[in-house]
């Protein structure tokens, strides 16, 4: 492993207030390229708002003051010509509880080709084969492919957040942030998620928020703990999990604190 | 013991009391639907002729020598300014409830909705006022019509008194769609505008169409500001700056001066029947929609 890593995310002293709460404090973190990263912690330690920050929807509110940098493929994502829609084309977002929208299966598939593009460029037959391709991607496509026309939050949880992921597929994202996609799931659905997830490594660079450390050890390569919105340690998951380098981070792994 | 039992008792005695309240509404419906209904039976099962009171615009019912009722222009005259008033406060109070819940910050939000509630409190006898007062002079002076008592000042009065029930109606209905729907369209890179037509208005389609349908509502019954506003003539109006009158109107103006139980009595409450089929309808066809959206 001699090549100069490519990291997709890189955070330098990045800081981050809701009004006079600051909840992020100096995070610098290098985030590795088409693989899986996990981001574990205490409840309240900040890890939404980290993942938030990558995709700026942080700014929804009104009261957020951020300063440092972040670089999204080697891009500062706070310059003044990014273009956020372009940034969140590149990044997509999964959130705790599937959020299809209240339209078809297939309309949530075409959602982003709907606002990306002009109506006269596309074609039927184009959004007729993303849907296919994307929901073959997340394994939906057998279980779908003759309820295309449903309605999308009719189905059941798994689907919906596969569907989730699904639509984001067409975009052609480089980052794929999800902040606890499975909490909300069953174990089986949540095995069924993370083979999804094992199955789109290499693709693209995956960051995943959970507070199931045997998911962590599951799935991902790469582990971040944080504590008060302060990043504590950042290792490979498996020395994480094994010799842990901060006394917190062990505190926390051996379930002393929640 | 004797404690238990009072216990037992009151329970189903509340248990009574709420079921009476949760019904009352129904029989008050239904009870003030047959009085109407008695007032007008005499005539309507008589000597009623249904053709003439539907289809001709002769309305002379204190005539000497030929009494006619004909409510056509009558029906005219409340569809012109229902129509009117609602293709100036659909939009506008849309728009309106769309700015207030999307765009406009906590404090602008606060005094928009105290504003749009003051707006609603104003008795309609003082939106009449205004129609004969400032909206009857600026009409005259800005179109040189005759009179500025018309259809076009009923539509707009009739508006400005829709608006506040539509935009809260509607306001109501954006809050309710989940902010997991702006977060997901948002993230997936959809603009303000986009996340607006494209997942806002499908979600609440339903309370939006409920919002549009509570306004024609309190058009189609508003009764004191119109009689005021709208100049009193029987006639179909074929401009905007033609006076008309309402069905509503008519009413309020003739049914003091109709002797009881005479034929002329009657056939206002007739009016008032055909005005509670017309509303009941425009309900009725509304929870058919929305349950039609609902099971598609
Ligand atoms: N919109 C907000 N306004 C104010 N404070 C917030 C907001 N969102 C989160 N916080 C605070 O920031 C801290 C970090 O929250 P969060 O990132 O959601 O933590 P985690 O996802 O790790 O549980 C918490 O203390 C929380 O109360
Ligand atoms: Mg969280």
């Amino acid at each position: 492993m001699s090549t100069p890593r490519a990291y997709s995310v890189e955070t330098r002293d990045l800081n981050l207030w809701y009004g006079d709460f600051q909840a992020l404090k100096n995070v610098s973190v290098q985030i590795a390229q088409g693989r899986i990263t996990s981001l574990i912690g205490p409840s309240g330690c900040g890890k939404t708002t980290l993942l938030r920050c990558f995709n700026r929807v942080n700014e929804r509110y009104g009261n957020v003051k951020t300063t440092g940098e972040i670089k999204i493929l080697a891009k500062n994502i706070y310059d003044p010509d990014v273009s956020l829609i372009e940034l969140r084309k590149s990044v997509g977002m999964v959130f705790q509880r599937p959020n299809p929208l209240p339209i078809s299966v297939y309309e949530n598939i075409v959602f982003g080709q709907r606002i990306h593009q002009e109506r006269r460029a596309i074609k039927k037959s184009d959004l007729d084969q993303i849907v296919e391709q994307s929901l073959r991607e997340v394994f939906l496509w057998d279980d779908l492919k003759d309820k295309l026309h449903e309605r999308a939050v009719s189905l059941q949880l798994e689907q919906q957040q596969k569907l989730c992921i699904a639509r984001l597929l067409p975009l052609k994202p480089e980052v794929i942030l999800m902040d606890e996609p499975c909490s909300a799931l069953d174990a089986k659905a949540t095995r069924a998620i993370e083979e999804l997830m094992i199955s789109l490594t290499g693709r693209y660079t995956m960051l995943i928020v959970t507070h199931n450390m045997a998911q962590a050890r599951r799935i991902s390569e790469e582990c971040i703990f944080m504590l008060l919105g302060e990043l504590m340690e950042h290792s490979p998951t498996r020395e994480l999990f094994i010799t842990p380098r901060h006394p917190k981070t062990a505190e926390y792994i051996e379930g002393r604190y929640g | 013991m004797g404690q238990r039992r009072w216990h037992n008792l009151s329970e189903t005695l509340i248990e009574w009391v709420i079921r009476l309240c949760g019904i009352s509404a129904i029989i008050c419906v239904f009870g003030i639907f047959f009085f109407v209904f008695r007032e007008g039976a005499d005539l309507l099962f008589h000597r009623f002729d249904i053709v003439q009171f539907l289809f001709s615009q002769e309305w002379y019912p204190t005539s000497q020598s030929h009494i006619r009722y004909g409510v056509l222009a009558l029906i005219a005259g409340t569809a012109s300014v229902t129509v009117l008033a609602m293709l100036m406060a659909v939009p506008f109070g849309l728009g309106a409830a769309i700015f207030v819940s999307e765009f406009c910050g906590p404090k602008m939000k606060e005094a928009l909705k105290i504003t749009i509630e003051l707006l609603a409190a104003i008795p309609s006898v003082v939106w009449g006022f205004i129609g004969l007062t400032v909206m009857n002079p600026l009409i005259i002076t800005v179109f040189h019509a005759p009179i500025g008592l018309n259809v076009l000042n009923g539509g707009i009065i009739l508006a400005l008194m829709s608006v506040p029930i539509i935009v809260s109606i509607a306001e109501d209905a954006l809050k309710a769609v989940p902010d997991s729907y702006r977060e997901a369209g948002l993230a997936l890179g959809a603009t303000r505008w986009q996340l607006i037509y494209r997942v806002l208005l499908p979600a609440a389609k339903n309370g939006l169409l409920a919002a549009v349908l509570l306004g024609v509502g309190r058009a189609v019954g508003e009764t004191m500001a119109v009689l005021m506003a709208t100049g009193h003539a029987v006639k179909i109006p074929t401009s905007l700056l033609d006076s008309v009158r309402t069905l509503t109107a008519t009413i309020a103006a003739e049914l003091g001066e109709a002797p009881m139980h005479s034929d002329h009595y009657q056939v206002l409450f007739i009016i008032g029947i055909l005005l509670f089929s017309l509303t009941f309808a425009v309900n009725l066809i509304a929870d058919l929609i929305v349950k039609g959206i609902r099971n598609k």
